[in-house]
């Protein structure tokens, strides 16, 4: 066996390369995440952060290396998964079954969405819609969130409506992965930072 | 792991690009010399050293070109399938560029049995298109090998398309026999039995030589243009990957920061 | 509800909504009946004969505008992405799918078929075998169908590749259905045979379709 430490947090990766258009564009990511940890994604823009995150969250096949995940994995991305024809209860309603849990009350509620439980999501501005779309991560209660830039259009309220999200789902063992360029006060959190690798080494 | 290191060696070598590059440059002019000389001592038999056919005359001799190129039509995309599954499942790009320049050869062989086939028929059946079962089944064929080569120009990235034309090729093959029996079937409701049969006890002795050379000619032609195409395709996507890599900076490596509180 | 059903409701549901499909495929077949009916002129006879393939035709090609719009919309929204991580097996995603697809599409289409048979003048005998052939045979064309959409996902304008690429796996269901059809009409011994055919090809379409469904949407998720 190569000599890699066993796996032990809620995910490992180790020596995880991932892809785009069939080129590698992250290459030797080893990382721990451990239950309650937050962890921050920082990079330039076509760094791969989107690509390594979808690559943590099980949605893409990594290029190398390995990613082992005890706990189910939930991802959020830019796009908010949501209809425009559907209500915001009838998109909430969708994804209760797809995940076979949740309360759709108390994360409308919790996203400040109440107000429009009854109206299509197509008529929401984008802070709302952007919060409808987060909802999901509660609406699954799975341990594990990778989220890509969930405050990019949210005003200040809905962005400490996110952190306190964040903070509660790790006070009870929830781990996450949050890719962003804003500041984001998760307190505790670690960093990473994408680097271009020719300017790191 | 050290058994495991060698036999990926052995795999890598096997395939390896370099390698099909230097076996298909010493093949090419070998298959291509034999698909001419092959393609015309079959030609001269079929044309001039075998009976005309005392209901048909001399135009079954127009079968010397049509029923080789129809069984190729087959051949091909079966070997594209083949393909196909091997860079699905072993990801190898050789298998991959393999069943994407069969697709055009195919095709190519699959026109030609069209286009004998229809003049066959209009001596025969008074029309160009008669509707025959085993015609129309290659035609349906045609179009087969016309949308997996459509998928394969619609993808822009060539490792996806690869996996995707893959799956259609495979699901195409497994409905090819089922299409056959569905035109057969629709033809035996509509239409008289065919008239063009390569089998039967209609063929003559004398027939399976000039038949036997060019399915033997069709097949070397087959293999050098494959190797012809493989390699320019090889080349041009080495050439694209040099541009790629003078343009594109390299790949991210993650950088721990510091703990923030 | 489990997530099969649900994905099922959710997809007939954006179908009959604004911006759905659903009401656009049935005008589709009723205009391409009607296009087709002034091509060839009010000859009631020729009419009569022609109807069921008319009608076979003009719903298998209404079935084909459609079909972009099983994956594509669920890719870019970031659907898919929820589709995919709350399933254990896509293929029952793809499954209901199609089934969504062909409720929305294919039974419309049926529902509409009575009243297009009636203006290409078919008898009340031939009806039954018509509707009953396409009943069998729609959902093999919403199956394949579905595999093209889940092939091209991930590209803007597949409409046109989506129809070369399912035509030729068509033929065995439009033969056997159409065959079908005018067999039963024409009180033809082989009514029961083309049909026993036609649930074949759909039976078979519901194994092949989902698995390789399942396969090219896992392609389609970057």
């Amino acid at each position: 066996m190569p000599d890699v430490a066993p796996f032990s947090a809620g995910l490992t990766a180790r020596n995880l390369a991932v892809a785009r258009g069939g080129r590698i564009i992250v290459d030797g990511v080893d990382l721990d995440l451990a239950p309650g940890e937050a962890i921050v994604l920082r990079g330039p823009n076509g760094a791969g952060k989107t690509t390594l995150l979808r690559a943590l969250a099980g949605l893409l096949a990594p290029a190398a290396g390995a990613i082992q995940a005890t706990g189910e994995r939930v991802f959020c991305g830019v796009r908010s998964a949501t209809k425009p024809a559907l209500t915001v209860d009838e998109n909430l309603r969708f994804w209760a079954r797809l995940y076979q849990s949740g309360e759709i009350e108390s994360a409308r509620n919790r996203l400040g969405l109440d107000d429009y439980a009854k109206r299509p999501a197509g008529h929401l501005s984008t802070g709302f819609l952007r919060r409808l779309g987060l909802a999901r991560l509660l609406l699954s209660s799975r341990p594990l969130w990778f989220v890509d830039e969930p405050t990019s259009g949210l005003d200040k309220d809905a962005s400490a409506i996110f952190e306190g999200i964040i903070a509660d789902h790790r006070k009870t063992g929830g781990a996450a992965i949050i890719a962003t360029h804003e500041t984001l006060n998760a307190p505790g959190a670690r960093q990473l930072e994408l680097r271009n690798a020719e300017a790191a080494a | 792991m050290a058994n495991n290191a060698v036999k990926r060696t052995s795999l890598y070598d096997f395939a390896n690009p370099v390698r099909f590059e230097a076996i298909a440059g010493r093949v090419f002019p070998f298959a291509l010399f034999g698909a001419l000389t092959l393609g015309a001592l079959g030609l001269y038999f079929g044309l001039f050293n075998s009976p005309a056919d005392y209901q048909q005359g001399d135009t079954v001799r127009i079968m010397y070109v049509h029923v080789p190129a129809a069984w190729m039509a087959l051949f091909c995309y079966s070997s594209m399938a083949a393909s196909s599954a091997a860079g699905f499942i072993w990801k190898h790009p050789l298998a991959d560029v393999a069943a994407k320049e069969t697709a055009p050869i195919g095709a190519g062989f699959t026109f030609l049995a069209l286009l004998t086939g229809s003049l066959w028929g209009k001596p025969m059946w008074g029309a160009w298109w008669a509707w025959d079962a085993r015609l129309t089944s290659v035609l349906i064929l045609f179009f087969l090998y016309l949308g997996y080569m459509a998928l394969w120009r619609a993808i822009p990235d060539k490792t996806r398309a690869a996996r995707l034309a893959a799956i259609l090729a495979i699901v195409g093959f497994v409905n090819v026999p089922i299409i056959k029996f569905s035109v057969d079937w629709w033809n035996s409701l509509h239409q008289p039995a065919s008239i063009i049969r390569a089998d039967g006890p209609t063929i003559h002795s004398s027939m399976l030589t000039p038949l036997f050379l060019m399915i033997s000619a069709y097949m070397l032609a087959y293999i050098a243009m494959l190797l012809a195409a493989m390699r320019n395709e090889m080349m041009a996507r080495r050439l694209a990957r040099l541009e790629d890599a003078d343009a594109v900076r390299p790949a991210s490596v993650v950088e721990p920061g510091a703990v923030r509180t | 509800m489990n997530a099969f059903a649900a994905i099922i409701v959710r997809d007939v549901a954006l179908a009959f909504r604004a911006g759905g499909g659903a009401l656009q495929a049935a005008s589709f077949f009723a205009l391409t009946i009607v296009l087709f009916a002034l091509a060839i002129g009010p000859d009631l006879t020729l009419m009569q004969r022609i109807a069921a393939p008319a009608l076979w035709t003009g719903a298998l090609l209404a079935t084909q505008i459609s079909l972009e719009q099983i994956y594509r919309p669920d890719r870019e929204d970031g659907s898919l992405d929820v589709l995919v991580e709350t399933s254990d097996t896509l293929a029952f995603v793809a499954l209901a799918k199609a089934a969504g697809h062909w409720l929305s599409t294919g039974l419309v289409l049926i529902a509409a078929t009575p009243v297009l048979a009636l203006l290409l003048n078919i008898s009340g005998a031939a009806l039954v075998p018509l509707i009953l052939s396409l009943l069998i045979g729609t959902p093999g064309l919403s199956l394949i169908g579905a595999f093209a959409g889940a092939l091209t996902a991930a590209l803007p304008r597949a409409g046109l590749l989506i129809a070369i690429i399912v035509s030729p796996l068509y033929a065995p269901i439009l033969i056997f259905g159409a065959g079908a059809a005018a067999a039963g009409a024409a009180g033809d011994p082989q009514y029961s045979a083309n049909l026993m055919l036609l649930g074949a090809s759909s039976l078979f379409a519901a194994v092949i379709s989902p698995l390789a469904s399942a396969a090219a949407l896992r392609f389609n998720l970057d």
